[in-house]
């Protein structure tokens, strides 16, 4: 008996919704195997993970709080990733996002007023899509891989931050913590609810919205989605190669930058060296998780902020390392990949050969 | 050259090399192969014939170990065995020689060759071994070449050497002739006889009618997966072999030449390229006008320039001097691809899936791939009008017969025939005035082939001028009213297609008679190594 990959003549419909439900159902499964490795009940731990934040409002807004910035990435990289542009540093342009952002409430923090906020939004996506301009030059300049280019820019960023935060941004009130001066009152998101939850999740809605309305309806989507396949049909159809790498880099650097200067200006207040458990990261968990469609990215990034929230808990309740999240989390994105191949593929058994005999079947 | 010296008789008397029986192959819903029975014989030119989709691939493939079979049983010279895997076939002593070739272009051909063999031989003997065998079979090489500077046909010769050198028993070809000149093939020809009169059987895959009448001894011919009959093919007509092939009569195509032509629709003045990698062709001076009215063939062995002679008419690559290519009197050099189909012109590329049409799209977005914007209101705002989209989809299948399993199939499900005629549709659809096609009918069989060449001969009498790039000869003839041959980047003067002779054409792809100077230079290399 062996298994045999066998290619389906058209993709499944009924896969591209079900691979993603076998994808969280074996990752629960390998899940609670490690769970009793490091000696802890994985039926508590996953209730504590995926259940127990569902209980609480404070934790429901949390959700809000952790799932807007990862949405809103997984938006923008859905579309780099449908037109097979490789944008692994959303991590790094969501940390450029806020940097140029912050410009405004920390060099010029007279400038208040309602126009502020918008500003400071405009130049936190100005911040994100220079720094996602970079691989997307160099990859249609040089054909340098961007995987490498984008990934590589993320530590930059991060230096860059750690930089201003320590050095010309400290805030001269702070006692030297490394931190940047706390923001006015208009340089800040306006607060929903009773926690943390901010204005900031309406951005990933809309985006949703208008990325799905532009791949689903318009003939750009249908230029990423033919490019992303089958550049040189693309090509034939009169689409540029290089157009849909800085269209596709530009659009998800905005998002990401745009998530940046949202989580500092909202979430937090401030710039700190550290301003992100990982968003541009685990957003490619999201986009993938989500089948690259807007609307699944939605509920995925429900999901992967839901992972953060309940890390946390299990860190008070259970006692676990923080570095569990990002074990399941890494396990979740191995078994999207690893089951979208049953979209394409089934998978059947097969019979060892019969011996001489039995298999004259004359038809 | 007199090919048909070959010994026909005692050919049933010969013993029994492999006897495969009751070969079923299942891929998912669809049997490739349905209880196949073949039997070749010691010494015998055996032709497997059939349509494309007919099965004959599998059934080689199932031979050649590369694919196991669902059922059945196969005897190599009376005992049953299991050819588990490639390396199993070359123990037995089956060797073949595919039709797309696997050589890495920048090694040498005794690089190639030692790739291929069981480790342990040195190179300077495996060398003088490649050089020996090849001189013996009249397919004199060069050891020390390397590959990315030979000529397709020294090429194929390298795989033939590199099956030779493991002697075997049965040696199987498919298409062998498909990217030879009509000379080179007959050099060919004679190997294989050669070979045959040492005992080594030769399973010959093709579709070239003529030439399996002339070489084979036995025909088997195979129609929806099964064997539908065997044969001595000396004894068939071409015509006779097509009707067993297909199972009816092929539609002969209707040309009418009326000599009566138009305005130039489509003028190339002295259009040159440089080459875009170190095995792209580069296309040099290549002059050329299209009529309104007429079809021009352009015939030449693959990879002599096809491609990117397409990719310049139709702008997916652009020259340099904007006045250089002029369609329907606008001059267009310099127009991207879609400016010149606002122009009425219409393309149809090579690769099907892939370049024509976008494998994992159905077949409504493959329409919106090349028509999104020729006015055809398939865009409105920026937003996609599908269902606009869709009607186009079926007038094509009604319009020109598209055959698939559900309404509005993702394209790589379609059939190759089908596929091509949708892709043709697409752009007749639009009653283009000019169009290039670039292989209008690779891998399709004869019924669509049928209708395609005569679509083509039709718009071109209702006033388009029409440029079709074929290595099909026989395509070649029934569509052209004037011909002209492309070899290594060059054009020659397209001539009226009736003072066009085979053998003239043959001289024109090898480059007036320049590769027989070639060959006996690589001759004189090989026997001084």
């Amino acid at each position: 008996m062996r298994l045999v990959l066998e290619k389906r003549a058209e993709h499944s419909r009924l896969m591209t919704v079900v691979s993603p439900l076998l994808a969280i159902g074996l990752s629960l499964i390998a899940g609670s195997i490690m769970f009793v490795m490091i000696g802890v009940n994985p039926a508590e731990a996953i209730y504590a993970f995926f259940i127990e934040p569902l209980t609480s409002t404070w934790s429901l807004e949390e959700l809000v709080v952790k799932s807007a910035p990862l949405v809103l990435i997984a938006v923008g990289l859905s579309v780099c990733f449908l037109s097979n542009n490789w944008n692994i540093g959303a991590e790094g342009q969501f940390t450029m996002g806020a940097i140029f952002g912050s410009i405004i409430p920390v060099l010029f923090h007279g400038f208040t007023g309602p126009l502020a906020l918008p500003a400071m939004i405009i130049m936190g996506a100005l911040g994100g899509m220079f720094w996602a301009s970079i691989p997307a030059f160099l990859k249609t300049r040089f054909g340098t891989n961007e995987i490498l280019t984008s990934l590589m820019l993320v530590y930059i960023a991060q230096y860059i931050l750690d930089y201003l935060v320590r050095g010309p941004w400290r805030d001269p009130d702070g006692f030297n913590f490394p931190e940047s001066r706390l923001y006015e009152a208009d340089h800040t998101m306006w607060m929903l609810g009773d926690g943390r939850m901010h204005f900031g999740a309406i951005f990933a809605l809309v985006a949703v919205i208008a990325v799905w309305f532009m791949l689903t309806k318009t003939i750009k989507g249908f230029e990423i989605k033919v490019m992303g396949q089958t550049p040189r049909a693309g090509q034939f159809a009169g689409f540029s190669r290089k157009g849909i790498v800085w269209f596709s880099f530009l659009i998800s650097g905005a998002f990401a930058g745009i998530a940046g200067i949202v989580e500092v200006s909202g979430t937090i207040g401030q710039l700190t060296p550290v301003i992100s458990p990982g968003y541009g990261f685990t957003a490619i968990i999201v986009a993938f998780l989500g089948r690259l469609n807007p609307i699944g990215i939605l509920f995925a990034g429900l999901l992967l902020g839901l992972s953060y929230i309940g890390g946390e808990a299990a860190q008070v309740t259970l006692g676990m390392t923080d570095k569990t999240t990002s074990v399941f989390q890494g396990m979740l994105l191995f078994f999207v990949l690893a089951c979208d191949t049953l979209i394409l593929y089934k998978v059947r058994l097969v019979k060892p050969q019969p011996t001489a005999g039995g298999a004259h079947e004359r038809v | 050259m007199d090919v048909h010296s070959q010994n026909v008789i005692g050919a049933k008397a010969r013993p029994e090399l492999i006897r495969a029986s009751g070969i079923t192959k299942r891929f998912g819903e669809i049997l490739a192969n349905d209880g196949v029975d073949l039997t070749i014989r010691e010494g015998e030119i055996h032709a497997l014939l059939g349509e494309n989709g007919a099965g004959k691939s599998t059934l080689v493939k199932i031979l050649y170990g590369a694919l196991e079979q669902t059922s059945g049983t196969i005897a190599w010279k009376g005992k049953e065995v299991s050819i588990s895997n490639p390396a199993a076939a070359r123990k037995l002593g089956i060797g073949m020689v595919f039709q797309h070739f696997s050589l890495f272009e920048a090694l040498t051909v005794v690089e190639n060759i030692a790739l291929a063999l069981p480790k342990g031989e040195k190179m300077a003997d495996l060398a003088e071994r490649i050089v020996e065998v090849s001189n013996r079979y009249g397919l004199p090489l060069d050891p020390k070449a390397l590959v990315a500077d030979l000529p397709v046909g020294i090429r194929q010769r390298i795989e033939i050497v590199r099956c030779l050198l493991q002697e075997p028993s049965l040696l199987i070809m498919d298409e062998p002739t498909s990217v030879l000149t009509p000379q080179e093939a007959d050099e060919l020809f004679k190997t294989l006889f050669r070979l045959a009169d040492e005992g080594c059987a030769i399973l010959y895959i093709s579709h070239r009618l003529e030439e399996v009448k002339r070489i084979c001894h036995h025909a088997t011919i195979m129609r929806h997966g099964r064997v539908v009959s065997e044969c001595d093919p000396t004894k068939e007509t071409p015509a006779t072999l097509a009707r067993m092939m297909v199972g009816e009569d092929v539609h002969a195509v209707k040309s009418d030449h009326t000599g009566a032509v138009g305005d130039v629709l489509i003028h190339l003045d002295n259009v040159s390229l440089e080459a875009d990698s170190t095995f792209g062709v580069a296309l040099k001076n290549i002059s050329l006008d299209v009529h309104a009215g007429e079809v021009v063939g352009i015939a030449g062995i693959a990879a002599n320039g096809q491609s990117e002679l397409f990719d310049v008419i139709s702008g997916e690559r652009l020259v340099h001097e904007n006045k250089s290519i002029q369609l329907l009197g606008s001059e267009a050099g310099r127009m991207k691809i879609n400016e010149r189909r606002r122009l009425g012109a219409a393309f149809v590329p090579e690769e099907r899936l892939g370049h024509g049409a976008v494998p994992g799209l159905v077949l409504s977005d493959n329409v919106v791939l090349t028509r999104h914007s020729t006015g055809d209101h398939l865009i409105k705002k920026t937003v996609v009008n599908k269902s606009g989209a869709e009607n186009m989809e079926k007038r094509i299948k009604v319009s020109y017969d598209v055959r698939m399993s559900h309404d509005n199939p993702e394209a790589r499900s379609l059939s190759g025939g089908n596929l091509q005629k949708f892709v043709v549709g697409r752009e007749l659809d639009r009653n283009p005035k000019v169009m290039v096609i670039n292989q209008p009918t690779w891998g399709v069989d004869a019924g669509a082939a049928a209708l395609i060449r005569q679509a083509l001969i039709n718009l071109a009498r209702n006033g388009a001028a029409i440029v079709v790039i074929s290595q099909d000869l026989d395509e070649i003839y029934e569509v052209a009213d004037r011909i002209a041959v492309l070899s290594r980047g060059e054009l020659s003067a397209p001539e009226p297609a009736q003072n066009m002779t085979r053998e003239r054409i043959g001289m024109l792809m090898a480059g007036m008679g320049e590769a027989n100077s070639n060959q006996q230079e690589v001759q004189h290399d090989a026997t001084g190594a």
